[in-house]
């Protein structure tokens, strides 16, 4: 869906999404490295369990809501990549007391 | 213009709507006269718990009356309002708490009263197993549940609507005053005139109170709550605490409510409320230690409905004790929401019929007067 | 990395670092006030001027000489001594001016004399059948991920909709080699008409010339089609095709990527959670905060710059946040504004930077048919509410969007009706045959934003909250 353009220089940064590895760059969003990963980051929604993917990227929308390092429904165009990062796609109702 | 009507009920949340309807089961006419609309205010945002639990003395034979009615919600408003009874649980947090219980339990039972149930740890974990380990046991009410309080306000006004009352919403009623045996009332440009008038104004009933000449120790108060996101059901039935500000029940879309009383700031000519972040942060520490699977659950939304509390916490219901024809129906001090059912029917009884096989008598305005006051 | 506040009260907090709020944040603390700026994303810039500090894009010109304006805030902003605070994200204002800000994980409280609300715009909702499909996007969300990483469209892509952005990234994209397959520009042909009194301000703008030269830059590349009325989406799960009609004609393009936007309006969460009275723009359809000329709202201590205000575009928004500022400046320490430009300048160059709006408004203003969807098509993203049920609830009682609650979530979900509030007025609106401010909006509340209840449960608290007890 997106690719990166040649003459971005930032260096790499490695999170884990569901624990595969995935190669990102510093200073990208989580939501920015998923889409531009290719892997599927497709969550599904509380209410009927629908796919969705980000859709603002500006913090408004909450398409974008991952569990980041166990914390959930956190607006993953928020929040930027760091080494070692576990990223997991939610779906359905995010899961409590974990 | 004058409009000649049976009764003029002052104040659309559920009280007022639900004395409208069965005024109107009865064969009045009423009008019902709302400054904003139907369930604006506590009657709509309240926690909608269905709880005849831990209820003051005096109101029990009203909330019982009250419960019967929610039983059967469906058939007289042809809405379910959401109703379900999971029951409600009154958790106590260690022995000295469960003591009290025991002996509030003994107490009702010697009145008569059998809805109050003591339990012990084992059956509290088998109705609330997500509950800290440390709780010795508490009080379980089994019919008792929750409903959607706009959905149920809004319900009762659009069955009196259809049975015939005139529903006037967006102008505030104005100029009350009786002569010739009617009251009247301002509405707008219009007037109302009745040999009835029922205030059921909520925060806004104590001043059309002290207006008539029956001034009562009334606060005006917002009591604030919060919801989560969706969660996955853990929860049937609604909890409170018996020694911390805390109510608790998790709806069917998965969102948890969190309320127990902690109060906003209210400024009712605005139609507002200021939170106090800092109690609700009370709130939150409590879940936090009560339910630590609630810990990583984020709140969505946070409110206050404003409405009117007694210096005794009892509501003012019955007939004035001054004037003819005027009825008081407010002052639910934070818990008129699972009564308004009952009081309805009961207030119309008291209207039409000049009595009721209800209990009551204990909650009329001329507690407070003369001496009292 | 993340740190709490210095100190529990300041002269003037700033909420938002776009152009308003650097300019206001830089203003303010040049004159000695004491000064927090907060601000929810990265670093700098907001929206417009997003990544400016940070963006991998270096070739200035395919960003273009309007985006790199923002660096010269920043810089000011940075020498101004104004304490800022990135991924910070303020989620309750009260009129006693209490703000509750969340960072890294923690909240804390802080109190101001002055409050400084920029949290500027956000793109109107754009309810057509699909678009809450994986592969359907904001424009806006594809620049960001252009400004801020430098990414891309990729696969097949279709931009639709209409408005000065739209063509701006379209030419951003092509500059840095992305693709795009179609454009459906949904401009109204009668919008033309309507704005043609308004034309002469706006041909002596500076958006006059370069908005022409972006589109004949893009129109060289790409294949616009213009006048489109209908336009869907569809896809078992994910984008798989656009579908449009323009001039009768109904035509059905494969897609992997589409694009949508119809413009921006205020965002009005906060505004109106601290109680700041809006009213309905009949011009640029949506809610505007009740304001004086300096930006100051009902609600004392409590001003708004930027396009929170009301749409005015990045130039209005850096004067709006000057002006703002110097009545904050003006209150707090008369003496002090003498260092500050004039007020009459600053009024002047306000004028000249909202130059060509109406036009704008007026040629750029969304069909109704992309604003008031029907049938299946879904209202609300987060509780999955579609047209045919707001409008099955409004038959039975639902006069507005807050007695709506009542029957359907509408609103309720995570995002607080951003992506659905207008929408739901509108639609009601049509449906009662009223007028939008007649309708109203849903009744905002705290926390704008969600925050998770172990956050909360650390806020510290009062002593008489912990000893309080309910039954006695």
């Amino acid at each position: 869906m997106f690719r990166r353009s040649e003459q971005d220089q930032r260096p790499p940064v490695q999170i884990f999404v569901d624990g595969v590895a995935v190669a990102a760059r510093q200073g990208d969003t989580v939501s920015a490295a998923l889409l531009a990963s290719g892997v599927d980051a497709r969550r599904s929604t509380a209410v009927s369990g629908a796919p969705r993917l980000p859709y603002c990227m500006m913090g408004v929308c909450f398409d974008c809501l991952v569990t980041i390092d166990g914390v959930g429904n956190r607006q993953g165009c928020l929040v930027p990549v760091a080494e070692g990062m576990q990223v997991e796609i939610q779906k359905g109702k995010r899961e409590i007391g974990k | 213009m004058t409009r000649n009507v049976d009764a003029i009920v002052v104040g659309g949340g559920i009280h007022g709507c639900s004395t409208a309807l069965h005024l109107c089961l009865a064969g009045l006419k009423p009008v019902l006269i709302e400054k904003d609309y139907a369930g604006r205010h506590a009657s709509g945002v309240n926690a909608g718990g269905v709880r005849q639990l831990a209820r003051h003395v005096p109101e029990i034979p009203l909330s019982i009356r009250s419960m019967g009615i929610w039983e059967k919600i469906s058939d007289l408003l042809d809405d379910n309002c959401s109703f379900e009874s999971h029951g409600q649980v009154l958790v106590a947090e260690d022995e000295e708490e469960l003591a009290i219980c025991r002996a509030r339990v003994a107490e009702l039972n010697a009145l008569g009263f059998t809805h109050e149930e003591l339990i012990d740890a084992t059956e509290l974990r088998r109705l609330v197993p997500a509950v800290a380990e440390t709780c010795p046991g508490g009080v379980v009410s089994r019919r008792d549940g929750a409903a959607n309080p706009a959905q149920t306000t809004t319900a009762f006004r659009r069955k009196a609507e259809q049975l015939g009352a005139t529903v006037r919403e967006g102008v505030a009623a104005s100029n009350i005053r009786y002569s010739d045996g009617l009251w009247h009332v301002d509405v707008g440009t219009d007037s109302y005139a009745a040999p009835v008038l029922v205030n059921a104004a909520g925060a806004w009933a104590g001043r059309i109170a002290a207006a008539l000449g029956e001034a009562v120790p009334v606060e005006t108060v917002a009591p604030m709550l919060m919801i989560t996101s969706r969660v996955p059901h853990f929860i049937d039935p609604v909890v409170i605490l018996r020694g911390r500000k805390l109510s608790f029940k998790q709806f069917k879309s998965g969102t948890v409510l969190i309320g127990g009383g902690h109060l906003a700031t209210p400024d009712q000519d605005r139609n507002e409320t200021v939170l106090d972040w800092k109690s609700l942060a009370t709130s939150a520490q409590t879940v936090f230690e009560l339910f630590p699977v609630m810990r990583s659950a984020t709140i969505v939304r946070a409110w206050a409905g404003i409405e009117a509390r007694m210096k005794d916490d009892l509501p003012v219901f019955g007939p004035s004790s001054r004037h003819k024809g005027l009825y008081h129906q407010f002052g639910f001090s934070l818990h008129g929401f699972q009564l308004g059912p009952g009081a309805g029917a009961v207030m119309a009884e008291l209207i039409v019929n000049g009595g009721t096989q209800t209990r009551v008598s204990d909650l009329g305005i001329d507690r407070f007067h003369p001496s009292t006051l | 990395m993340t740190v709490a506040p210095k100190s529990e009260d300041y002269d003037v907090v700033v909420i938002g670092a776009g152009p308003a709020g650097l300019a206001a944040a830089a203003t303010s603390a040049e004159a000695g006030l004491s000064t927090l700026l907060l601000d929810e994303n990265i670093g700098p810039g907001g929206q417009v001027f997003r990544a400016i500090s940070s963006t991998p894009v270096t070739d200035r010109n395919q960003l273009g000489a309007d985006y790199w304006v923002g660096a010269d805030l920043v810089q000011a902003l940075r020498a101004s001594g104004a304490e800022v605070i990135h991924r910070a994200t303020v989620w309750s204002l009260d009129r006693n001016l209490e703000i509750a800000v969340s960072i890294g994980g923690a909240s804390a409280f802080v109190k101001a004399k002055r409050v400084i609300l920029a949290t500027g715009a956000l793109e109107r909702p754009f309810p057509i059948p699909g678009w809450t499909l994986p592969g359907v996007m904001t424009a806006g969300a594809a620049q960001t991920m252009l400004k801020s990483s430098a990414l891309v469209p990729d696969g097949r892509t279709v931009i639709a909709g209409q408005g000065p952005l739209l063509w701006l990234l379209a030419a951003q994209i092509l500059r840095l080699g992305g693709r795009i397959d179609r454009i459906l520009d949904t401009t109204e042909r009668r919008n033309y008409l309507a704005a043609l009194p308004h034309a002469f301000a706006f041909l002596t703008s500076p958006y006059f010339a370069k908005g022409l030269s972006m589109m004949r830059e893009v129109k060289a590349k790409v294949q616009v089609v213009s006048g489109v009325t209908e336009l869907s989406a569809a896809g078992d799960g994910l984008l798989a095709s656009v579908s449009y009609v323009a001039g009768r004609k109904r035509e059905t393009i494969p897609a992997d990527l589409l694009l949508l936007h119809q413009g921006v309006v205020p965002n009005v969460n906060l505004a109106m959670a601290a109680g700041v009275e809006h009213h309905w723009d009949d011009l640029q359809l949506c809610w505007s905060p009740v304001l004086d000329a300096s930006g100051n709202s009902p609600v004392a201590g409590i001003a708004i710059a930027g396009d929170g205000a009301g749409i005015g575009g990045a130039n209005a928004a850096v004067v709006r946040g000057r002006i703002a500022a110097r009545a904050a400046v003006d209150a707090l320490a008369p003496a002090a504004a003498a260092k500050l430009p004039a007020i009459a300048t600053l009024r002047a160059d306000l004028a000249k930077a909202e130059r060509g709006r109406v036009f704008l408004d007026t040629l750029f203003r969304p069909a109704p048919q992309f604003r008031i969807p029907s049938g299946d098509t879904i209202v609300c993203r987060c509780e999955e509410v579609t047209a045919k049920d707001v409008l099955d609830s409004v038959a039975i009682g639902a006069t507005g969007p807050n007695q709506l609650k009542a029957y359907r979530r509408t609103g309720m979900g995570p995002c607080q009706g951003r992506l659905c509030g207008l929408t739901v007025t509108e639609l009601i609106a049509q449906a009662r045959g009223k007028s939008p401010q007649e309708i109203g909006y849903y009744r905002l509340r705290a926390p704008v934003k969600p925050i998770t209840l172990a956050e909360l449960a650390a806020v510290p608290k009062t002593e008489a909250d912990v000893k309080a007890v309910v039954r006695g």
